[in-house]
């Protein structure tokens, strides 16, 4: 679904991204971790379409990047840390909203059941700036769910929530991973990942230095690898 | 960074020495002119320094086009230094005009369209400054940068039609004068001084212009050198 | 529908829904255009025979400070939560999103101004209702909202945000400001047509220029 050659991303001067090589395939759920400041969100934001490559390949379910970007878009849902929502529209406008743009028709009853999905259906008609932060991250997936899409990312989709919303956003995650949704996570904080994820890679200096499957690895020695990875 | 090249040495030479002949020319030369008197003399560099001023801006929107289409960075080391000395030679346009308009209309500065639009053109480079300088990325700061050489670019003509609704009093230099204008007329001893500075001046230019640039380029190996020892 | 205007409507049907109901923009964009009348009427001391060479003057540099009131906090709303990187997700022209953004910013100047006009009139006792002024304040707020628009967009992405739109704004509105004044001074003081058109038709092709620029290079400035 995923496929990325010698990706390299360079900020003038600075060098982020320094020859990525990075492969998924459909129904895989990868996490990508990292340090903080290790280029996950700059990957990420090239995977969605955001920022251009500066050098390399990119094809997301057979279509190329940056040029095929409206196909790539069609099939990606995309979840970060900020909701990408507007919070003077209540949920259901936002999420009607997101559907127009994907040229969704006759989407009331897609909106329904993304609704139930994520336990907002109580709060449909409220505003999004009445929400609490983990209220939000759920419809920010709603959101990223809305149009079927193939691939979805989650850039550190925890960040700012309780416990109580971060056990909640889990068994979100959970449902969506055993619909065979291919996804990518983000995450400094190994302990999140290590429930969900098939595959554990890790991004360190620009570079994707470690990758494992989840077989491979249990409990224990996760900790070990990354470590490892991190010093290699 | 290599040595200066060769053509550059001469070219150095050559701006110098463009200047001392262009100084000749509208200081000696020159006939004194009949109505203006000697304050006229300083029309050959008022002249000369706005003629450059907006080539400079016209290359700075040329070489933003060829950025946004390259995305390459050293185009935009380009546009900065076509801009810088455009900020330059506009300034030195404009404080030239206010000498000469003193004793001719009897003030320093009128809203007269072609002043006006130098002023506002010198408006949009600061404006252009201040956009840069709030941007800490280097590939936004030249994306920005070029967008806004180009809405520049493109709205200093409209700008000077603009005011030329409402009034104008500069004199007429090429083409004829619509009513109420003054034409200026020149002698063909008038007409060499007045090529030679233009000349003199787009020599000077090109000097400048590539000097800046190899600063520009310098710059951009200092910033990469700092991020590497960081690292 | 084509999926272009689909996008274009659904953009400015959320712009315009999170307006109503907050009414942030509008009631900022008003008031603050009502105390700068206030202070001019002072400023200007407006009497009668001031008033007919000054009203449209008043008037213009009211509209662009309101206009970048309201175009800065659009664009905020944007990166707020950061919903421009999500309108950037969908699978739309880039086009789309900007012109979009242009009607909103259009319909909250022209409501601006659809309030303005008449408390003016009633409060110097002049009439503003002239079909020409109408257009000429049609031609000028969309020249202005569409390099505004733009303009805001880079503006809310810088360390400075605010505080730079108007330093980049201003001084390439300036002929639509002009322009603006020229031809409503004219239908206001009952010039003939030929008088007032120099003036209309520099207003038409500075929307038609800028515009079409702004249009070409909206994804630069919105894609990184």
């Amino acid at each position: 679904m995923i496929e990325v050659r010698h990706l390299v991303k360079q900020f003038g001067p600075k060098t982020v991204l320094r020859g990525v090589n990075f492969c998924v395939e459909r129904g895989e759920f990868v996490a990508l971790l990292g340090p903080n400041g290790a280029g996950k969100t700059t990957f990420l934001r090239i995977l969605a379409s955001l920022s251009r490559p500066s050098l390399g390949e990119v094809r997301i379910a057979g279509y190329r990047l940056p040029h095929q970007a409206a196909q790539v878009r069609a099939r990606l849902g995309v979840v970060t840390h900020l909701p990408l929502l507007y919070g003077d529209l209540t949920a259901q406008e936002n999420l009607e909203l997101y559907a127009r743009l994907y040229g969704l028709t006759d989407f009331q009853a897609r909106i329904q059941e993304i609704l139930e999905l994520i336990g907002l259906e109580a709060r449909r008609h409220d505003l999004v700036r009445t929400f609490s932060r983990g209220m939000q991250q759920r419809l920010a997936i709603g959101r990223a769910l809305l149009h079927h899409p193939d691939v979805i990312l989650f850039d550190e989709p925890y960040t700012g929530l309780d416990q109580d919303a971060s056990a909640m956003l889990d068994t979100i995650l959970r449902s969506i991973a055993v619909q065979g949704h291919t996804i990518v996570m983000t995450s400094h904080d190994l302990a999140r990942a290590e429930d969900l994820a098939t595959r554990f890679d890790v991004l360190s200096r620009g570079v994707i230095a470690a990758s494992a499957a989840r077989h491979e690895l249990n409990h224990t020695n996760l900790l070990a690898f990354y470590k490892q990875a991190l010093t290699s | 960074m290599s040595p200066r090249p060769l053509v550059l040495k001469i070219l150095d030479v050559l701006a110098f020495l463009s200047l001392v002949v262009a100084t000749y020319f509208a200081l000696i030369y020159a006939p004194t002119e009949a109505v203006m008197g000697e304050v006229q003399r300083l029309f050959y560099f008022h002249v000369g320094t706005a003629w450059v001023g907006m080539l400079g801006f016209m290359f700075a929107a040329g070489f933003g086009i060829v950025y946004l289409a390259t995305k390459n960075l050293k185009w935009d080391v380009v546009s900065v230094a076509a801009v810088e000395i455009s900020v330059m030679f506009f300034f030195l346009a404009i404080a030239l005009g206010s000498i000469w308009a003193r004793p001719v209309w009897n003030t320093w500065w009128t809203w007269d369209p072609r002043l006006t639009t130098a002023a506002i053109t010198e408006l949009i480079f600061i404006a252009y400054f201040m956009l840069r300088a709030g941007i800490e990325d280097p590939e936004r700061r030249a994306r920005f940068g070029a967008v806004y050489t180009i809405l520049g670019g493109l709205s200093v003509p409209i700008t000077f039609l603009a005011i030329r609704l409402f009034r104008t009093i500069h004199p007429v230099v090429f083409g004829t004068a619509v009513e109420g204008q003054e034409q200026m007329a020149m002698t063909p001893d008038m007409r060499v001084a007045f090529v030679v500075a233009m000349i003199a001046f787009s020599i000077i230019f090109v000097d400048l212009f590539w000097h800046r640039i190899r600063i520009g380029q310098l710059h951009a190996r200092v910033e990469q050198l700092k991020l590497k020892t960081m690292s | 529908m084509p999926l272009f205007l689909r996008a274009t409507f659904a953009i400015v049907r959320k712009d315009l829904t999170a307006e109503f109901r907050s009414r942030e923009l509008f009631s900022a964009m008003l008031v603050f255009s009502l105390l700068v009348i206030v202070i001019y009427n002072f400023a200007l001391e407006l009497t009668p025979t001031i008033r007919r060479e000054v009203t449209s003057g008043v008037l213009w540099t009211t509209f662009a400070f309101a206009g970048t009131l309201g175009l800065s906090r659009s664009m905020a709303v944007e990166k707020d939560r950061g919903s421009l990187d999500g309108l950037l997700l969908a699978p739309v022209d880039r086009a789309a999103i900007y012109f979009g953004k242009v009607m909103s910013n259009l319909v909250f100047m022209l409501l601006v101004e659809v309030f303005i006009l008449p408390i003016y009139s009633a409060l110097y006792n002049i009439n503003l209702f002239h079909p020409g002024l109408l257009l000429v304040i049609l031609l000028g707020s969309l020249g202005y909202a569409s390099v505004g628009t733009l303009l805001a967009t880079m503006s809310v992405q810088t360390r400075t945000r605010e505080v730079l739109l108007p330093i980049l704004l201003f001084p390439v509105a300036i002929p639509v400001l002009l322009a603006a004044v020229k031809a409503s001074t004219g239908f206001l003081n009952g010039a003939t047509l030929a008088e007032i058109w120099p003036s209309l038709n520099l207003l038409i092709a500075y929307d038609v220029i800028l515009s079409s620029a702004a249009f070409m290079v909206f994804d630069q400035v919105v894609e990184e």
